[in-house]
């Protein structure tokens, strides 16, 4: 494995044929333990930008390396495994109602066939690292919306991937529970995770001083180490 | 840890759609009973065959003193007719066929007509003169009739070429036209299982969306997420082919064995033990079924 975790090479990404490229030759590198926030207007192409990384769609044009492996070539029976190195979160949280905050976080060790006792170890330290121990027993329409990221971040994270993936994570959240949000990514992204985040929060950004990538209408418009929100051009 | 987790999945899966679990094992229960009832009935068949065609003889009547039959215009049957009829079954072309032949003179006709018919008014009024002497022949392969009867139709001296396999056929016949009632019945009923079993995964399939979704993104295997679905298939089947082989069992031990055995008893039935040998078949159908169910809609609804 390379220092670039994430790598695309003139990526480019249609999704009916001619339509106008929902990524267009989009090359760029992400190195291990980065922090980049992507930024756009809706359309812009973050969404596909997250979803080729996670192949759950496949590249039309051009090459895109996760954690040293080309997707492309990657055979369908491979890609969970793939899967296992990323972690993901999303604006509208995805939790399994019925479960509790445990077995929300339990579930994603479960379903890779991780031993019980590896279970009943890990979930808790998690939780105490995202702030909600002695939650464990609350169903998620008990929390409040920042709490829900928490349980999903937690998730996201328990199986320790080397790349977080955020969809607009603070999509939903009041500015103030943003922050705390933000902090605990960052907390993550310390940890040596690389952690990609797709955003519309400039507020965020701004405060956060990370690399900003700006993506407009599928191409690449910004490169930024310790950028901000809005475009300096 | 896995397999306690597929399980509660099933468990959970099967609760959900409980009416549709149900009308699963319905279908596949009605459905094999009739492949059940199809492969019943050729045993039975089977069976009466073995037993008959080991007793069925072809019997050559052989002219009366008085009969109409063209054959028997020159009176009763003669020795020189009768030496031709004997060299006839010795020629090499119909000999292989043959496992035994015997003759039966028109006293001995006579004698077992008298015994068969004791205390029958009419019985006693036939004389000796009225009997067929004839040849009984035991063919090596009762299906071969027509190679006998060909050779010795027609033949001065004898009045009838008569196969008693003629006597069952017509039953075969009739048990055969059930077995392709029963059969097609259960195509359409096994069909109608392919179409509930595929809705049925589909609809539990679309219900958990929210969970495959998220094992899919956390990188379990694509057996992992679709096997609870095809196992809560292959359950409701094999749930269903389990009644099937009961209601078989039931019918045969009660309709067949203590009714129709009881009432009708020279012939040789079907017995609970054959609807043992038909079970692990009916099994085999309904995962099978189940099976290839699953893998049709799941490829479709539960992608990497």
């Amino acid at each position: 494995m390379g220092r670039h975790v994430i790598r695309f090479e003139n990526v480019t990404k249609v999704y009916a044929r001619g339509a106008r490229p929902a990524l267009d030759r989009v090359s760029l590198d992400v190195e291990r333990g980065e922090f980049v926030f992507l930024v756009g207007s809706s359309g812009s192409g973050k969404s596909t930008f997250l979803r080729l990384v996670l192949r759950e769609e496949r590249a039309s044009a051009g090459k895109v390396f996760v954690a040293g492996k080309e997707l492309s070539t990657l055979s369908s029976w491979k890609v969970p495994q793939m899967r296992r190195q990323i972690g993901a979160v999303f604006q509208d949280f995805r939790l399994l109602p019925n479960k509790t905050v445990f077995e929300n976080v339990a579930f994603a060790l479960q379903v890779i066939g991780k031993p019980r006792h590896h279970i009943l170890t890990t979930v808790p330290d998690v939780l105490e690292m995202v702030g909600l121990a002695g939650k464990e027993k609350r169903r998620p329409h008990e929390l409040s919306g920042g709490e829900q990221q928490r349980v999903a971040i937690a998730r996201a994270f328990v199986n320790r991937p080397s790349i977080l993936l955020a969809d607009e994570p603070t999509g939903n959240l009041d500015p103030t529970t943003s922050l705390g949000i933000m902090r605990l990514l960052d907390r993550i992204n310390r940890t040596g995770t690389t952690v990609v985040m797709a955003t519309h929060d400039d507020e965020i950004v701004d405060q956060m001083r990370k690399r900003v990538v700006e993506l407009n209408t599928g191409a690449m418009v910004r490169d930024q180490s310790r950028g901000v929100y809005g475009s300096d051009r | 840890m896995r397999l306690q987790f597929i399980l509660s999945e099933i468990g959970i899966g099967l609760r959900r759609n409980l009416s549709m679990t149900i009308s699963v094992i319905l279908v596949t229960f009605v459905s094999l009973t009739f492949v059940g009832v199809a492969g019943l009935l050729q045993t039975q068949i089977g069976k009466m065959k073995d037993q008959w065609y080991d007793k069925v003889e072809v019997s050559v009547f052989l002219c009366p003193a008085n009969s109409s039959a063209t054959t028997c215009s020159s009176g009763e049957v003669t020795d020189a007719q009768k030496a031709d009829i004997q060299s006839a079954l010795d020629a090499p072309e119909v000999k292989p066929y043959i496992q035994k032949v015997y003759f039966e003179t028109k006293q001995e006709a006579f004698a077992s007509f008298q015994k068969q018919f004791a205390g029958q008014f009419w019985a006693s009024a036939a004389t000796v003169d009225d009997m067929n002497s004839s040849y009984r022949i035991k063919l090596t392969d009762p299906t071969k009739y027509q190679v006998v009867a060909d050779v010795l139709s027609g033949r001065q001296g004898v009045e009838q070429v008569q196969d008693q396999r003629a006597l069952f056929d017509k039953l075969f016949l009739v048990l055969d036209r059930a077995t392709l009632l029963a059969g097609g019945l259960a195509a359409v009923m096994l069909l109608a299982a392919v179409l509930l079993i595929t809705t049925t995964i589909r609809l539990s399939a679309l219900s958990r969306r929210r969970e495959t979704g998220i094992m899919r993104l956390v990188g379990a295997s694509t057996v992992f997420i679709q096997l609870p679905f095809m196992l809560e298939g292959a359950i409701a089947a094999t749930i269903g082919a389990a009644l099937a082989v009961g209601a078989l069992w039931l019918g045969v031990r009660y309709l067949v064995t203590d009714w129709l055995g009881s009432s009708v008893g020279w012939i040789p039935y079907v017995g609970t033990g054959d609807v043992m040998t038909v079970a692990p078949i009916l099994v085999a159908v309904a995962i099978l079924l189940a099976g290839v169910s699953s893998v049709v809609t799941l490829s479709r609804y539960t992608k990497v």
